[in-house]
């Protein structure tokens, strides 16, 4: 049934969840959208930094403040895992990018099952004091858990926004998205900032992660679902733009809430994959796009 | 007249599949047999698309979905038998391998393969909400009794899917030495220079797009029957997708023998390990094999083969 009220209200809560959705695209915004790796386990390694949050959540550790320990850890992750990539595809050149997708799949894989191996296949969730609550804000019921991670999202955003603009490694890995060839005649070496950018990717997706199952109950093959709404956001957002991020996420969330109020959960999955296809069909370049 | 040996081949495959199916005892070698040959029927089928011309199709799930559904809603509708479950479900694999083929008018490289994701998860969606195929929940199906020679039901789709894997492999190795296949290589090496020189790119990939996703959706159809049961999470299950593409790239993509030596090494391995372990450790196995490929032996087997091969003949 169509109406005024629970179309305002799927704006505002698809609104905040697109946030939710930029934040856990941002990292892949990073490494493929600015990188051009295509970086497919990007999900997979949410769904890991959400075990990560997890397991500190035993120790009574707040998911946000997990996110933020697992940081480090996931940047030097991320750093191995462009090495890898950078030695046997980028530098033998030839089909580096789909030998690569074939070779994230397979790491996607491994991922998943060392999950299901260590914690089970079972759904699990995290404890905090923003976690099943509700509040209201002009007459629209809003779970306080969606606006943790809105806040996060923005804050998140904003602060690499000004690391991209700001600062010199920011702008030098912004540099080697534009033109790798010239900053090599300018003396720096891209691959060694390449594999700093992968590095803040894998580490923001660590936040994300926690964001994740803040947001959600988590599970080994939760990955899946991401992989169609994290592409759709980068791909809209044309490659590697912030502020495009956010729009692209938030257009997502609201469309995936209208559809969901609308005609029902069993549609949602197809939502982000459409506007995917239709984007890539119509503007391949992004909204945003160079 | 190098056909000789491959009909030769041909004929041997087949009388030896229908033999086992009359001589062989335990139901259970053909439970294994018929995954296995599935695979060697779709790594065969992803390879005229992906490996000859160098589109990477993420999409077999897709046309496996496709296929068993096709099946599902022609019994349920008309009580169709296997044979025209697969026709049907063939040339509907074929009509979405077109749609497909257009993608790549725009579309190259990994924008390609994520559309063809795309199209996985739409697919899927959509056949989650036709109620007249079971929706989420799937469908139960009931299978005829078996027709004459055969005294099961398993063996009868096990035979059937040997025949699909001669089909396959034969139409494979047609278009690698035809003019297809040159015109397909060119494609993959250089799309503009290939067109500039008066290859027809559109038509042939268009081409290797229908037959590639015919011979998938056909190979997907049995499955309903195989296993009395379909849903869409299984029916799409992006497994298939990665299984498909890892046997082609662990064969090695450049010759018809590869995908079809990787669909038997990789399923074989991993229908054993089900047995003795877990099904799970089948999906380690596969991400394990297609990462140390990719990154140590980029032209799977018959690379390996072929440079043993050279150091052999130096030595």
């Amino acid at each position: 049934m169509f109406s005024w009220e629970l179309l305002l209200d799927a704006v505002v809560l698809g609104t905040m969840v697109g946030c939710f959705y930029a934040a856990v695209s941002i990292g892949l915004a990073i490494s493929f959208g600015m990188l051009d790796v295509p970086n497919v386990t990007h999900p997979a390694l949410l769904v890991l930094a959400s075990y990560g949050a997890w397991l500190l959540g035993g120790f009574e550790i707040d998911p946000i403040l997990a996110g933020l320990i697992l940081m480090p850890l996931f940047f030097v992750l991320g750093i191995a895992l462009y090495r890898v990539y950078h030695e046997t595809f980028e530098k033998r050149g030839s089909q580096a990018a789909v030998r690569g997708l074939a070779f994230f799949f397979g790491i996607t894989f491994i991922i998943e099952v060392g999950i299901i191996m260590a914690f089970g296949v079972d759904q699990r969730t995290v404890q905090a004091f923003y976690i099943g609550k509700s509040i209201e804000i002009l007459e629209i019921r809003i779970p306080m858990r969606m606006i943790a991670a809105f806040v996060m999202a923005l804050l998140l955003s904003g602060v690499l926004a000004l690391y991209f603009n700001r600062t010199f490694l920011g702008r030098a890995i912004r540099a080697v998205a534009q033109d790798e060839e010239a900053l090599r005649l300018m003396g720096a070496d891209p691959v060694r900032i390449k594999q700093w950018a992968f590095g803040i990717a894998t580490a923001v997706a660590a936040l994300a992660g926690a964001l994740l199952i803040i947001v959600q109950p988590v599970e080994p093959t939760l990955d899946r679902a991401y992989i169609g709404r994290t592409f759709c956001v980068v791909v809209m957002a044309g490659l590697g733009s912030m502020s495009g991020t956010l729009v692209a996420g938030i257009i997502l969330g609201v469309a995936e809430t209208i559809v969901l109020t609308m005609f029902g959960a069993s549609w949602a999955p197809a939502i982000s994959f459409t506007l995917l296809l239709i984007i890539l069909g119509v503007r391949p370049q992004g909204l945003f796009g160079r | 007249m190098r056909s000789v040996p491959f009909l030769i081949g041909a004929a041997v495959f087949l009388t030896a599949a229908v033999t086992a199916a009359f001589v062989v005892r335990n139901e259970y070698v053909f439970f294994a047999g018929f995954v296995i040959l599935q695979f060697i029927v779709l790594a065969t089928a992803w390879n005229i698309l992906g490996g000859y011309a160098g589109y990477v199709n993420f999409g077999t799930s897709a046309f496996v979905g496709v296929g068993i559904y096709t099946a599902v809603a022609v019994f349920k509708y008309a009580g169709a038998p296997l044979y025209l479950q697969m026709l049907a479900a063939a040339a509907v694999g074929a009509a979405l391998g077109l749609g497909v083929g257009l993608l790549t008018l725009r579309l190259r490289g990994i924008f390609f393969s994520i559309a063809t994701v795309a199209v996985t998860i739409i697919a899927e969606t959509l056949i989650t909400n036709w109620k007249f195929v079971g929706g989420a929940t799937g469908v139960q199906l009931l299978r005829p009794p078996p027709t004459a020679p055969f005294e099961s039901y398993i063996k009868m789709l096990f035979v059937v899917v040997a025949v699909l894997v001669v089909i396959a492999v034969a139409l494979a190795r047609y278009i690698q030495l035809s003019g297809v296949g040159r015109g397909l290589r060119a494609v993959r090496d250089d799309e503009v220079a290939a067109e500039c020189s008066g290859v027809p790119t559109l038509k042939l990939k268009l081409l290797a797009c229908a037959i590639s996703g015919a011979l998938m959706s056909a190979a997907g159809a049995p499955a309903a029957m195989y296993l009395q049961f379909a849903d869409p999470v299984s029916a799409f299950n992006l497994n298939y997708s990665v299984s498909a593409l890892a046997m082609s790239l662990i064969g090695g993509t450049a010759h018809w023998i590869g995908p079809v030596l990787g669909a038997i090494l990789l399923a074989t391995t991993q229908q054993f390990l089900t047995v003795t372990i877990s099904s799970e450790v089948n999906v380690l196995v596969l991400g394990v094999m297609l990462v140390l490929f990719v990154v140590g032996a980029p032209d799977g087997i018959i690379g390996l083969a072929k440079r043993a091969w050279q150091r052999w003949g130096r030595r």
